[in-house]
């Protein structure tokens, strides 16, 4: 028999190029769904980059957006997974697809009174605006793509961040298909 | 405000309330005299929605939060309750119960304790995609999540070892909770279904009544089970089946779960497939069938694994390429395309890339493919079951084929196992428990019958024999119910003889006594080096326990007694024991160390009767495979 050393290796699943994957799944609007999607994201050790949950339009319902970093078998692996989960109705992989994607960000930034304008004006030029000005700190919203919030971050790191939070990316395709209508139908 | 005690937030609603449950936790008094109509509550529901799933039996054990069930158990006589002596013993006699006859299993137990009790069973029948529901008492509503009295985040802990667990908190909800959980614990894949229910719920009234089949469907918008394979996957498929030279069918308990048998069979003779099968695939095929060709993985026949080496196409269905089937997935079949037919969508791909994936019901989808597919004549792949006849009789005759040791007199477990298979005309339910016998059973059990082998794969529990051959006992009566299990594993769970005495099931239990973990034995002589620690396991006097237990035993040393001892344990009229004492450093061949492939099986066996190894000891190294990391590994570890 041919010893294995010698034999063509057969490719592991996953083993492709990572890259970041934008996933929507609608699920039940019931105590723990959460959980559950958390848990089994920890239990099969998917790399969950961000996981927003939000309302839907229907009060039965919610919606959670996950950033999952892998190959294209990995996080098709992480879908299917969650459609296993009684309470997911709905699961789409976004990421190649025509979409709104947006982030929110509120940033408190150390400021003097002497700097207090240039942040402003930082935070205007980048999709940013102040939502509370302080004598000794600001705090700048920023909403827009994920890599312009990282870029406006970046620029306010100068001035000293003090407290940052960020919601995690929503999406939302773009023309007139609905992911919602679609769990309904 | 006045202050009430040091309750916190003492003087509130919510205060008062938690009070009130309190109280209502300590008061176990009865709920009505039984003069008279009571009100139907809670649990008069769940009794009811039981028997209307067709639940004839439950395994359970009470405790103070599930009494008011236990209150109303003599007014649905319909419903047997066995009383186990453990309640892993209640979760495996559930799920042995399920196994053996495709039915749902029931098992119960009280909250805290009682519910982790259940654990390891639920894990067991998880793992193995065993329909079984599992209703476990909590405290009441207002308790929870206040470190009551046996409280414990119970649906926590089961949330990720069960296919779907349900906290019920009000008796309304009852019956349509309980008729969900059967439906999806028996349809799609298989799987253990939890269902917490708080003391409250199950004493408050109602009027609630049971869903129908469509209201059931109508409450799981997200769960629907696909059943029909793609045609253009079987399309596909066909004609792999077609161009193919040397096909191999590898099937796995997905066979059994969806009586796939017949289309199986039908579908091997067809196109002229041979057919390995995992651990869990064993009674796809009757193993005297001239296209059955063995059972393949870690422990599995050489000529099985050498089969699937040489494949050109692997048509795996209803199986999960499993590490302890498939070896170092990299070496894996290396010339075969695969298809892969499975119900479950997150199987295709998760261990092993698909050439062509099926998602659906294996029956089903063997079933569409049959017309599909070309007569193929046996001539065609003369050369290839010449081959493999070739292959089989070297396997089947090498010396390590068990110890060939019976004949000078030492006793050896493969021996025994082929005489119990032997002594019951291949007909009884074996049921194995975890290490070695678990596959000296696989290995010699000699299966013709579906549903006749049950073994715990993958979580590997040992303990799982007698309580799982006694739920298989009650759910199939007519046929003989045999446990097969190590000293070790036996003595797990042993407290079940007094259940199987009480409630006079007819299990029979093999004892392979090798007065060691022999699995563990084994891995260290071969793996480690044989540096032996914790291998040495010392046993009570079985006949002694036997007879205080009640249950009638023989002991047996010598290969010209087992015969005899078999014949004997058969004819008892209720539960019987033999004591074998069996080689103590037998080992069970070939054998894939982990990580290594299905080509490197160490399969020498010393002529002086001594184990001799392949290469594999030498100086003391690590367990090749670092996913392995514990290193004892039972064959399902
Ligand atoms: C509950 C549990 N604990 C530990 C193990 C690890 N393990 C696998 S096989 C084995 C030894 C089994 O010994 P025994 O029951 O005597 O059976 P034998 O291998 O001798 O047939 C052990 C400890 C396991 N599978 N299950």
């Amino acid at each position: 028999m041919t010893p294995s050393s010698q034999a063509p290796a057969r490719s592991l699943p996953g083993s492709g190029e990572a890259r970041r994957h934008l996933i929507v799944a609608i699920v039940n609007n019931r105590p723990g769904v959460l959980n559950r999607v958390a848990s089994l994201m920890r239990a099969r050790n998917f790399n969950i980059e961000s996981l927003a949950v939000s309302a839907t339009d229907d009060p039965g319902t919610s919606r959670m957006t996950l950033t999952i970093l892998g190959d294209e078998v990995h996080v098709e692996q992480a879908a299917k997974q969650l459609y296993k989960l009684i309470d997911v109705l709905k699961v789409q992989d976004v990421t190649d697809d025509s979409i709104v994607e947006h982030e929110l960000a509120l940033i408190k930034v150390r400021a003097t009174k002497r700097n207090r304008p240039e942040i402003v004006s930082v935070a205007e030029m980048h999709h940013g605006r102040v939502v509370d000005l302080g004598d000794d700190a600001v705090v700048v919203e920023a909403i827009g793509e994920p890599g312009e919030v990282d870029r406006l971050v970046e620029l306010l790191r100068e001035f000293g961040i003090k407290e940052l939070v960020r919601t995690g990316s929503v999406v939302m395709s773009r023309g007139s298909g609905s992911i919602e209508e679609q769990v309904k139908r | 405000m006045t202050q009430i005690g040091h309750v916190p937030g003492a003087g509130t609603a919510a205060a008062a309330e938690s009070e009130r449950a309190r109280k209502e936790m300590l008061r176990d008094a009865r709920i009505d005299s039984r003069d008279g109509a009571r009100p139907r509550i809670g649990a008069d529901a769940l009794c009811e929605a039981l028997l209307r799933q067709g639940s004839d039996v439950m395994w359970g054990y009470p405790g103070g939060v599930i009494l008011p069930l236990y209150d109303v158990l003599a007014d649905h006589p319909k419903l047997r309750h066995i009383l186990v002596r453990h309640e892993q013993g209640a979760a495996h006699a559930a799920d042995g119960y399920a196994r053996a006859s495709g039915r749902v299993g029931v098992c119960l137990g009280t909250s805290g304790p009682g519910a982790t009790n259940l654990v390891t069973g639920i894990g067991t029948a998880m793992l193995d995609s065993v329909p079984m529901v599992v209703i476990t008492g909590n405290v009441p509503g207002a308790l929870l999540g206040k470190d009551a009295f046996q409280e414990i985040d119970i649906t926590g802990i089961t949330l990720p070892m069960t296919k779907h667990n349900y906290l019920v908190r009000s008796a309304d909800e009852i019956p349509a909770v309980v008729a969900e959980a059967f439906h999806i614990a028996r349809s799609g894949r298989p799987g253990p279904v939890h269902v917490d229910i708080t003391k409250d719920a199950l004493m408050g009234q109602t009027s609630a009544p049971h869903p129908s089949d469509e209201e059931v469907l109508a409450g799981l918008p997200g769960y629907r089970p696909k059943m029909e394979g793609h045609p253009r996957q079987l399309k596909s498929v066909a004609e792999a089946i077609t161009a193919a030279e040397r096909p191999m069918l590898l099937v796995g308990h997905g066979i059994l779960i969806s009586h796939a048998e017949t289309e199986l069979l039908a579908l091997a003779r067809k196109a002229q497939i041979p057919v390995a099968w995992t651990l869990l695939g064993i009674g796809a095929i009757d193993e005297r069938d001239p296209l059955a060709y063995g059972y393949m993985g870690m422990h599995g026949w050489k000529h099985a694994n050498r089969a699937i080496q040489s494949a050109d196409l692997i048509l795996a269905v209803g199986m999960r390429f499993d590490d302890r089937v498939t070896g170092n997935v990299r070496t894996f079949a290396p010339k075969a395309r695969i298809v892969h037919v499975d119900i479950d969508p997150a199987e295709i791909g998760k261990n092993v890339v698909a050439d062509i994936p099926v998602v659906g019901d294996a029956k089903s989808v063997l079933g569409a493919l049959l017309p599909l597919i070309d007569t193929v004549d046996a001539s065609r792949r003369a050369a290839l079951f010449a081959e493999l006849a070739t292959w089989r009789a070297e396997s089947v005759e090498s010396p390590w084929h068990g110890s060939g040791g019976w004949r000078d007199g030492v006793l050896s477990a493969d021996f025994v196992v082929d005489r119990i298979a032997a002594g019951c005309d291949h007909d009884a339910n074996l049921t194995a428990d975890v290490g070695q016998n678990q596959m000296w059973v696989a290995r010699y059990g000699g299966f013709r019958r579906t549903n006749s082998h049950l073994s715990s794969g993958g979580l590997g529990t040992m303990g799982f024999a007698l309580p799982a051959a006694m739920g298989a006992a009650v759910a199939v009566p007519e046929k003989r119910s045999w446990a097969i299990a190590g000293d070790g594993g036996f003595q797990m769970t042993l407290q079940e003889l007094a259940t199987i005495v009480q409630e006079k099931i007819p299990v029979k239990i093999a004892l392979l006594d090798n007065k060691k973990l022999g699995m563990i034995r084994q891995w260290q002589e071969i793996v480690y080096a044989g540096n032996y620690h914790s291998e040495q396991l010392n046993g009570p006097d079985y006949l002694k326990l036997c007879e205080a237990y009640g249950v009638p035993a023989w002991k047996v040393s010598k290969p010209e007694e087992v015969d005899a001892a078999v014949a004997s344990a058969n004819a008892v009229d209720g539960p019987a024991m033999i004591w074998f004492e069996i080689a103590e450093r037998q080992n069970v061949y070939p054998m894939m160390p982990a990580g290594k492939g299905l080509s490197d099986l160490i399969d020498k066996w010393g002529d002086d009767g001594e184990d001799v190894t392949d290469g594999a000891s030498g100086p003391r190294r690590d367990p090749a495979d670092p996913a392995d990391g514990s290193g004892s590994g039972g064959a399902a570890r």
